[in-house]
């Protein structure tokens, strides 16, 4: 029984640890998308941060420096998005792509320019990368049955930016729903004419959602490279981006119910690890790749509107063109 | 010349042509960024994949597959639609032609083979893209989310069948096991080399001529049939297709189905063409690689061609570039393709206010 109860914590405890960048790039997604502005390139603006971030710190040898840097990095990719999208008028998704792509190349590039090795850069010390901090009164806590366990595991010994990811979901939300930007934002995404009418700048409101997913974004891909591991790799986001794209339409583009899709579409990474090679009895062994493969196939249900309808805001993808 | 025309020449050739140059400049500048003369660069990359037969052949070998993705992105593009399954259209398409390139009998004739497994990617290909497209035409999903997703279906579903089903007992890397010698399509060396022509050895091979063979074919398919008309009043306008009798969710399918077999053919080039056998990964960065191809050719076969070459060119030079210059290495050319479409496609527009202010007074003179 004990046994049962600990693999269990732990794998929720790695479920929180595979999370946090989905949170981070999903959040920046709600953000452009509620605008008005379709964003694919998550992925890459995680890759590109995870990778500046890991040099800076390396370089100047202190995580916040990588944190800011990271950020920086993510936030000009998405100024880069928002002029192609919002200033020039260009197809969203090719932007998105494009960004996908070049933070692909500018990684590999840039890391053998820098570091001599194509697709790495070197593995930080302990006072380079956000450690994980121990919560006050876990001794007390500790010996405590059960709850102790918890504490200990799932909820105590997190690095920082953990705590952030989750502080930051009932922020965006308040933001969202009871601030007056987030009244405009999601004005601007369903009928940006009626924001314009009210002498409102739809561009200056979209370059601000975007400007903020930069910054999100850019946080995801620091704790990939400076928390959760030592160092950049090559490809390290694995497609992290477009699961967050997933879980945000799997949660409506709503902040608590993205959370809870991001965390769902981690457990079943975590779980998949645990599965590899057990023999449910009556169905025998169950394929790694379907488990790793469900959070999009549930996505592509719930998209088809099978289970529940998931529409996204009305001005998605267009470009706004004023009238004269 | 009339306005009409010099317009269409605007449009057509003046501004891809900046946006093109716009693109390779922004490269420069990356190559001046990490310390390498970008001069110098370029003649190594144009030595390395122009300047001997080697080079060219495997130039040309790499623009094979750019033409397939480029074609299925440019089909669908027509429509309307933005394919990026793309990568995912091609790699199960790659097993459609090895099941037929494995499982056919040895005795039997290429020319039957040979069509035969030709068919089978077109067929997957096209198989992997008809979820999508039913989704986009009948249940309103966007089709880019659902191809999106259907890429990171193909290469799970690829790694399960590559490593439970296809590998060969006792084999340690997921491979599947050689195809029948029927299935083979000759090297272009072989061929030249059976009319007494000796030309250096490569991976090109008879590919290519299907690859000229569906460009010719997409062109006349696009501009000369009623379903092709069809496809290109949806892209301009649903309602006008609607009205003139067209039924938009059927050609939304037709067309995903055209694109998934076009991008379904880059396993001939790859397995039947060159390594004989079906292993992972081997659709690589083709099928993104066809989007680039596609925005830089207009959407045109003739232009596809010429983008397709270029990227060959950038493929091979890359390769070159790697061995050539120690600061760089062959993902240059993921840069150079990810400006490419930031530049040709998300900037389209970057140099029209600019054109129209010169251009305007111009007009106005005459």
């Amino acid at each position: 029984m004990s046994e049962i109860f600990l693999s269990t914590v732990l794998t929720l405890d790695a479920s929180v640890r595979v999370c946090i960048p989905l949170i981070f790039a999903s959040m920046a997604g709600l953000f452009a998308e509620r605008s008005g502005v379709v964003d694919i390139g998550l992925e890459g603006k995680l890759l590109m941060s995870a990778f500046i971030a890991a040099s800076a710190a390396v370089v100047f040898g202190s995580p916040w420096v990588g944190l800011l840097a990271g950020i920086i990095a993510s936030s000009v990719l998405a100024m880069v998005h928002g002029f192609a999208s919002i200033t020039y008028k260009g197809n969203q998704i090719v932007s998105g792509v494009a960004i996908n792509i070049l933070a692909a190349g500018l990684t590999m590039i840039l890391s053998l320019a820098w570091f001599k090795k194509a697709g790495i850069t070197p593995t930080l010390k302990n006072d380079q990368r956000f450690l994980s901090i121990d919560l006050p009164g876990l001794e007390l806590i500790d010996n405590i049955p059960i709850i102790g366990v918890i504490y200990r595991e799932l909820i105590s010994g997190h690095n920082i930016l953990v705590y952030l990811a989750f502080a930051i979901v009932p922020i965006v939300w308040w933001v969202v729903f009871r601030t007056r930007f987030g009244l405009r934002l999601r004005a601007v995404g369903e009928n940006p004419k009626a924001v314009d009418t009210a002498g409102i700048s739809v561009e200056s409101l979209r370059y601000k959602a975007l400007l903020i997913g930069g910054i999100l974004c850019g946080i995801g891909g620091v704790y990939l490279s400076t928390a959760y591991n030592a160092q950049f790799v090559k490809d390290m986001t694995a497609g992290s981006g477009f699961i967050a794209l997933a879980a945000l339409i799997f949660g409506k583009w709503h902040p608590y119910k993205v959370l809870a899709a991001c965390f769902l579409f981690a457990f079943l990474d975590a779980i998949s690890i645990r599965l590899q090679g057990i023999v449910i009895p009556g169905i025998g062994e169950i394929p790694v790749q379907l488990i790793e493969a469900t959070p999009y196939i549930l996505t592509i249900i719930l998209l088809a509107g099978f289970i529940g309808k998931a529409v996204p805001p009305k001005a998605s993808a267009q470009p706004y063109i004023k009238e004269l | 010349m009339t306005r009409e025309r010099r317009l269409s020449w605007i449009n057509g050739f003046l501004l891809p042509f900046l946006n093109v140059l716009t693109a390779f400049i922004a490269t420069a500048i990356v190559f001046v960024l990490i310390g390498v003369d970008p001069i110098k660069a370029t003649k190594i990359l144009i030595y390395g994949a122009l300047g001997y037969d080697e080079g060219l052949g495997y130039t040309l070998y790499y623009a094979t597959n750019f033409v397939f993705t480029g074609l299925a992105v440019a089909v669908a593009f027509h429509a309307g639609l933005f394919n990026i399954g793309g990568e995912g259209q091609a790699y199960v398409g790659g097993l459609g032609t090895a099941l037929v390139a494995l499982y056919l009998n040895p005795a039997m004739s290429a020319w039957i083979v040979i069509p035969l497994a030709i068919s089978g990617g077109l067929l997957f290909g096209a198989l992997w893209a008809i979820v999508p497209a039913y989704l986009q035409a009948y249940r309103g999903s966007h089709i880019v989310i659902t191809t999106i997703m259907f890429n990171f279906l193909a290469s799970a579903l690829m790694v399960y069948v590559l490593v439970n089903v296809l590998r060969e007992v006792g084999e340690m890397s997921p491979e599947s096991a050689d195809f029948i010698k029927a299935s083979w399509l000759p090297f272009v060396h072989d061929v030249f080399a059976s009319f007494g022509y000796k030309i250096a050895k490569s991976p090109l091979n008879l590919s290519i001529l299907v690859a000229l063979f569906f460009s010719g074919l997409v062109w006349f398919f696009l501009w000369h049939t009623r379903w092709g008309f069809a496809i290109r009043a949806v892209g301009k306008s649903n309602d006008a297709a609607v009205y003139g009798g067209i039924n938009p969710k059927k050609i939304i399918i037709v067309t995903m189905c055209i694109s998934g077999a076009l991008a379904g053919l880059v396993g001939i080039n790859e397995l039947m063409g060159v390594q004989h056998r079906l292993f992972l990964n081997f659709n690589y960065g083709y099928g993104f690689g066809g989007i680039a191809v596609a925005l830089m050719g207009r959407n045109h076969p003739v232009g596809i061609l010429i983008a397709a070459f270029l990227f060959g060119i950038l493929y091979q030079g890359g390769a070159e570039l790697d061995f050539e210059l120690q600061n760089v290495s062959r993902d240059i050319v993921v840069v150079m393709q990810g400006l490419v479409i930031l530049f040709c496609g998300g900037l389209e527009y970057l140099y029209r206010p600019i054109l129209i202010r010169f251009l305007a007074p111009i007009e106005g003179a005459e």
